[in-house]
């Protein structure tokens, strides 16, 4: 039984349709990579399961429950939480009530899993005081995962959680998403900076004009030629 | 026989009113139906082409400006010059605000055009007004002087719907089409987006202010009440969202709709004892604001919608 | 420099914590509902007459009474969102807008229907000025409504940064979508806006009749001055808010005081149009305002 599923999804805005026939798996302890061109439709897969989207076929499934269709707030419930792309902070409360609001819907003492987050995320210590917009762009990412994670998700759904960050910080934020995962968490990630991503991936899926084009683990993929060619730059991840 | 001269001379009444209310309408729709400008400072306008058309043509007087004596149709168009060139400066400054604060903006311009028209009293009389504005017609025997006016109000009427149907269906009225479907594209594409908003908000503007011109001669007095929001911008909109916004023939179906309405109550309540008739006004009000959020919750394109034309981001 | 101070600064400083204090209600809707509400003037003055008519029945002072006619403003306030605005919380923000205006008559024909249009007062009788250091003077009304200002602004600093609906309603004015996304219950946190708007709308009504008198139209007379007030500070800034009201208010009053000569700076017939000349100076060259709140 996976964590996650789309099962033959076809979604978009409205009438247009984004998404055709999508299918993946998240399974547990599992990181899974969706990666493909501009405009593939990677991150309205994501926003399917949210019930963001217009769902015109197929099923979202959590743990065997079929969710699809359901608003924001209650997949939240369910235990999916989802880092968006941009917007993904409170900019103007601080650090520390970011997280607080990442536990909106607990109603149980969460300090210890306040502390959790600031082992987890060090840099945040020092800072949990400041309003969370003044941070740079790496540490605001982290208190955006870190937010998310304050629900203690089934699952965690990362919209490029690299972009706009320099090369140092991307491989960061690479390592604390396995930090993530390790830890216990199984995570749905989209990422355009494809070789660091399916480096850390269990299993990845291509998707090309919202479409499932190829799917296999991380380790297949990365040694995949035609996969190099169109994704990575030419050349194998065995070439730095 | 007396009754049914009585309800002639009524309906004449009506036409006349729900004329010039037409006229505002359609002044109003071609700022917000063609345009999407949100204007709740109709009132402001309105009362500039009164109050010029009545000082330009009233007799000499000590309490306000005056004794040009200038003939009717001279007031009429100096008040719709006067009325397009406030409306150009507002529009200079604030055409690209986005709505709610174009909407705060244009209700702040009556308020001061308002406190003007009520502080220079050595112009305007202040809060008393002006008063004996001369009225066409008025040397004829009754009821031809009534017909006379509604027939002209209904002439101006007419005149603006052609003029503005032709606008619509021109190659400005399909650009201003696309402004409203897709204004970035349409900026992309080399349009001066501002520019041509700026014309809609003052042609719009020139119309209200005949409007209230016309005002002025029918009921030979304007004080600076007429610049408060309720009648004039109120009525106006409900008289738009009704009828149907983005729609000439919709404007005006509106307008004599709602006036008609609003007729209708006065009567009703005129009737009733002197303590309660006072406060039935508010309950007007009251009510025909409840005709608006029912209009805006089910019907928000109003009777008519909107009959597209293909706009210029189509083609 | 006495006459600067008795006429002029200190009424500025009491006009302005009115004006803060309705812009509050104006900035929170204005960042979480995203319209701006031109119904809030007459909450006001519901507030004033909800107040008048507590004092008939009671006998007490206008500030023990406050209290009740916040609830009721906020009873108000929840049923026309209930009715009016929320079935529209889909359709574009113009909608809403055009609602809000419909709403600004039918609340105050209501009112005008309910109490009459002659003017009223909430007390009866002249108090003489407290005199300090044997010039300045003060009526003990400003002081009254001056601290209970500063109080209720502290009380709604208190709300913002230690409860879970205060931190909320900060949230959702930073980012709805987010707030959606977190679990927040948005439509708790839109009732939580209305009430607090309604409270500090209602003060806002009973001070300025506590101050002058208690008429239909004063709500609206104060409307574009708070949302002036609204704008300096920044839109979904609660705190510029507060600081916006106090310069406005300040500024509105120093306008009028003979800067140069003997007359007014001025014409005091004129005074409202300084709020909007601000309003438009700052849409035209700042329209974060001061702290940079959302510009839509």
């Amino acid at each position: 039984m996976s964590v996650l599923a789309l099962e033959s999804v076809s979604a978009g805005y409205g009438e247009t349709e984004i998404l055709h026939n999508v299918s993946l798996t998240v399974d547990a302890g599992e990181i899974v990579v969706i990666i493909g061109p501009n405009g593939a439709g990677k991150s309205t897969a994501m926003k399917s399961v949210f019930g963001l989207l217009n769902m015109h076929a197929g099923r979202v499934l959590l743990d065997d429950e079929d969710i699809t269709g359901t608003p924001p707030e209650d997949v939240v419930r369910k235990g999916v939480c989802y880092v968006p792309q941009t917007e993904n902070i409170f900019p103007n409360l601080t650090v520390h009530e970011n997280l607080e609001m990442g536990a909106y819907i607990r109603n149980d003492d969460i300090s210890g899993r306040l502390q959790e987050m600031y082992d987890l995320f060090p840099p945040l210590v020092e800072k949990r005081k400041l309003p969370a917009g003044t941070l740079s762009g790496g540490q605001r990412q982290m208190v955006a995962m870190a937010k998310a994670l304050m629900l203690e998700p089934k699952i965690l759904m990362l919209d490029e959680p690299s972009a706009g960050l320099s090369p140092l910080f991307q491989r960061e934020v690479f390592k604390t998403v396995r930090g993530i995962n390790e830890a216990g968490t199984p995570i749905l990630m989209v990422e355009q900076n494809a070789k660091q991503a399916l480096t850390i991936a269990s299993r990845g899926y291509i998707l090309v004009d919202g479409q499932n084009r190829l799917d296999d683990t991380g380790d297949a993929l990365l040694a995949n030629d035609e996969v190099a060619e169109m994704f990575l730059g030419g050349g194998t991840a065995a070439t730095p | 026989m007396d009754q049914f001269y009585g309800y002639f001379l009524y309906g004449l009444s009506l036409l006349s009113f729900g004329g010039i209310f037409a006229i505002l309408t359609l002044g109003l729709n071609i700022q917000w139906g063609f345009s999407g400008l949100f204007n709740i400072g109709v009132a402001g306008f309105f009362a500039i082409g009164a109050y010029t058309s009545a000082i330009l043509t009233t007799g000499p007087s000590e309490r306000h400006l005056g004794g040009f004596g200038l003939p009717i149709p001279v007031g009429l168009a100096a008040a719709m010059v006067l009325a397009a060139i406030f409306a150009w400066i507002v529009a200079r400054i604030c055409i690209r605000l986005r709505s709610d604060y174009l909407a705060i903006s244009t209700l702040g311009i009556a308020e001061i055009f308002r406190l003007t028209f009520k502080n220079e009293t050595w112009a305007t009389n202040g809060a008393r007004g002006v008063s004996f504005v001369p009225k066409p017609f008025e040397t004829l025997l009754e009821p031809w002087n009534q017909i006379g006016m509604a027939l002209l109000i209904l002439a101006i009427v007419a005149v603006l719907y052609v003029f503005l149907e032709r606008a619509r269906t021109s190659p400005w009225g399909r650009v201003m089409s696309a402004i409203r479907e897709n204004e970035d594209a349409t900026r992309a594409s080399g349009k001066d987006v501002d520019r041509l908003r700026i014309q809609a908000f003052v042609i719009g503007s020139s119309i209200m202010g005949l409007g209230g011109a016309m005002m002025a001669h029918y009921l030979k007095f304007i004080d600076p009440q007429a610049a408060e929001p309720l009648q004039a911008t109120f009525l106006v909109w409900v008289m738009l969202i009704v009828g149907g916004s983005g729609n000439n023939k919709g404007a005006i179906l509106g307008a004599m709709l709602m006036w008609a309405v609003w007729s209708a109550t006065e009567i009703v309540t005129s009737r009733l004892p002197d303590e309660l008739a006072v406060r039935s006004a508010y309950v007007r009000i009251f009510l025909i604001g409840l005709v608006l959020q029912f209009v805006l919750q089910k019907y928000a394109t109003g009777i008519l919608p909107e009959r597209r034309v293909k706009s210029i981001a189509q083609d | 420099m006495m006459e600067f101070l008795n006429f002029h600064l200190i009424p500025g400083l009491v006009l302005g914590s009115i004006y803060a204090l309705g812009a509050i209600g104006i900035t929170l809707t204005f960042a979480i509902l995203r319209f701006a509400n031109f119904a809030h003037g007459e909450m006001m003055t519901l507030g004033a007459y909800f107040t008048f008519s507590l004092i008939a029945i009671t006998g007490w002072h206008p500030i023990a009474v406050l209290p009740a006619a916040m609830v009721l403003v906020g009873i108000v306030s929840l049923g026309v969102d209930r009715v009016f605005y929320k079935p529209l919380r889909a359709s574009p923000v113009v909608i809403i807008v055009i609602a809000s205006f419909g709403m600004m008559l039918m609340v105050r024909s209501a009112t005008q229907f309910f109490w009459g249009v002659q003017l009223k007062s909430l007390v009866v009788g002249i108090q003489r000025p407290l005199v300090y250091f044997d010039a300045l003077r003060i009526s003990p009304k400003h002081m009254v409504i001056f601290a209970s200002a500063l109080i209720l602004m502290l009380a709604i600093h208190l709300l913002l940064t230690k409860t879970k609906i205060g931190k909320a309603m900060r949230a959702m004015s930073d980012s709805p979508e987010l707030a959606r996304l977190t679990g927040i219950n948005t439509e708790n946190v839109i009732k939580a806006t209305w009430m607090v708007g309604a409270a500090t709308a209602a003060a806002a009504g009973v001070f300025l009749a506590y101050d002058s008198h208690v008429d239909t139209m004063m709500g609206f007379n104060i409307l574009l001055p708070v949302f002036a007030s609204a704008l300096l500070g920044g839109i979904g800034r609660p705190y510029g808010a507060m600081a916006g009201g106090l310069v406005i208010g300040v500024v509105e009053e120093l306008s009028t005081y003979a800067w140069i000569g003997t007359e007014p700076l001025l014409p005091p017939g004129y005074k409202a149009g300084v709020s909007f000349a601000i309003m438009v100076a700052i849409l035209i060259w700042r329209p974060s305002g001061m702290l940079r709140g959302r510009v839509f």
